[in-house]
């Protein structure tokens, strides 16, 4: 039986967790150069640039994952890349949030922006009377 | 009493509209398996960034980010997580009522409401009712991409972080079982520090580039993962209660059918019987 040391290396995403499992060694690229993460390292934490993530789990198997940019921290005994899930720039949100609020925008045209309360609650109180009815209807079957 | 064919056409009408409701219903049921395994693939990602931000928050304390600081409320923001489609019951008017119940409190300490819509459902409602709308994005469709999300919660993040804003709620339906989904608000900003971990000496990180650059983008990260759980977590309340209601449906179907076939065999056992009276009385008279 060997004695390599080994860490635990959970690769996750918002939206799903890529990898997870123990790994000998993992070298990802951070914002001021490649990082190589050996077990017990000490407590790090950096932001990684695009680009890939080698895990080396045994001796003949390496198993690269790309990612467009995330958050590295290691632990003396595990290791959690936070990638994010989509291309990540200052000005590519920027222009995000920009689309989200011109929609808002189209939206507050078409109509008056008071928040009516009054009609809210009637709305809801009509709703909710329609679904009781059914429900009523479907009681008496 | 209606004509035999009458009734045999809407028996025939009642079965197509069962024929789609039971499609539906089994189509949610299988979309809903798969928003479950969303759901939970989405929540070790939050988890472990809140864990990250707890150990930041208690080894720096004289940093305190400022999606931590709580400040005086003038006004709030709220991102209203809905459906893009309807045929799921109650599911949108509960929420939009929780919503509505939770906007009502502040407006009564006079403190101004900022929405964020997500949706559809959410886009027509308060489109009919008003209210001061500062992001919009729907048609996220059933496997909602981070990416789509970005520019809504960029501008409830922006509007925090530029003082517009003082707290910030999200209203979405929490999933608990298949037959029950919750209207919930959540207060995402500013969020409690995590509770004081038990450490035998006082570590910290190095860091790669500074502590307080990295402290901000791990709280911006984790508002986005927590908005994103929720709007999947969404979908999975609605096909949940698409799928009851669609059963719902079906069953209604049903027993709408029974009745019809009742009433539809009396009606042609009176035809009969009429008619084998005009036989025997026309035979009686010759």
């Amino acid at each position: 039986m060997s004695t390599v040391k080994t860490i635990q290396v959970d690769i996750v995403s918002a939206e799903k967790a890529l990898f997870s499992g123990r790994a000998e060694s993992l070298v990802a690229t951070a914002i001021y150069g490649e990082v190589g993460i050996l077990p017990n390292h000490a407590p790090l934490l950096a932001e990684l640039k695009p680009g890939e993530v080698r895990v080396k789990i045994n001796e003949n198997t390496t198993e690269i994952f790309y990612i467009s940019g995330g958050m590295l921290e290691v632990q003396p005994d595990s290791v959690t890349v936070l990638a994010d899930t989509a291309e990540r720039a200052k000005d590519l949100d920027e222009a995000q949030a920009l689309k989200a609020k011109q929609r808002a925008e189209q939206i507050l045209h078409e109509k008056h922006t008071d928040f009516d309360y009054a009609k809210a609650r009637a709305e809801i109180a009509m709703a909710a009377a329609q679904l009781r009815a059914i429900q009523k209807l479907r009681d008496k079957h | 009493m209606a004509s035999t064919k009458e009734i045999r056409t809407k028996i025939k009408s009642i079965g197509n509209t069962r024929k789609i409701t039971k499609a539906m219903e089994m189509v949610a049921a299988s979309k809903m398996r798969r928003a479950q395994d969303r759901m939970l693939a989405s929540q070790p990602y939050a988890d472990r960034i809140r864990s990250v931000i707890g150990h930041l928050a208690n080894a720096r304390p004289e940093y305190e980010p400022i999606y931590m600081r709580v400040r005086p409320a003038y006004r709030v923001g709220y991102i209203i997580v809905s459906s893009d489609r309807g045929l799921c019951g109650g599911l949108n008017n509960n929420l939009f009522k929780a919503t509505i119940e939770s906007m009502l409190e502040w407006r009564n300490k006079n403190v101004e409401v900022d929405l964020c819509l997500i949706g559809q459902k959410a886009e027509s409602f308060f489109k009919r009712v008003g209210g001061q709308i500062v992001g919009h994005v729907s048609h996220l469709g059933d496997s909602p991409q981070m990416n789509d999300l970005i520019g809504t919660v960029k501008v409830m993040l922006d509007a925090y972080s530029e003082g517009r804003i003082d707290r910030l709620f999200i209203v979405s339906n929490k999933f608990i079982n298949t037959m029950t989904q919750e209207a919930t608000v959540q207060q995402l900003l500013p969020f409690p520090p995590a509770d004081e971990m038990v450490r035998e000496y006082q570590w910290d990180y190095l860091y790669e580039p500074d502590p307080h650059y990295l402290l901000d983008l791990l709280s911006m990260r984790y508002v986005e993962a927590q908005v994103y759980q929720s709007v999947v977590e969404n979908i999975a309340s609605e096909q949940a209660a698409r799928m009851v209601a669609m059963k719902a449906a079906s069953d209604n179907a049903e027993d709408l059918i029974g009745e019809l076939k009742l009433i539809y065999n009396k009606a042609r056992q009176a035809a009969i019987t009429q008619e084998l009276s005009e036989i025997i009385s026309g035979a009686a008279a010759v």
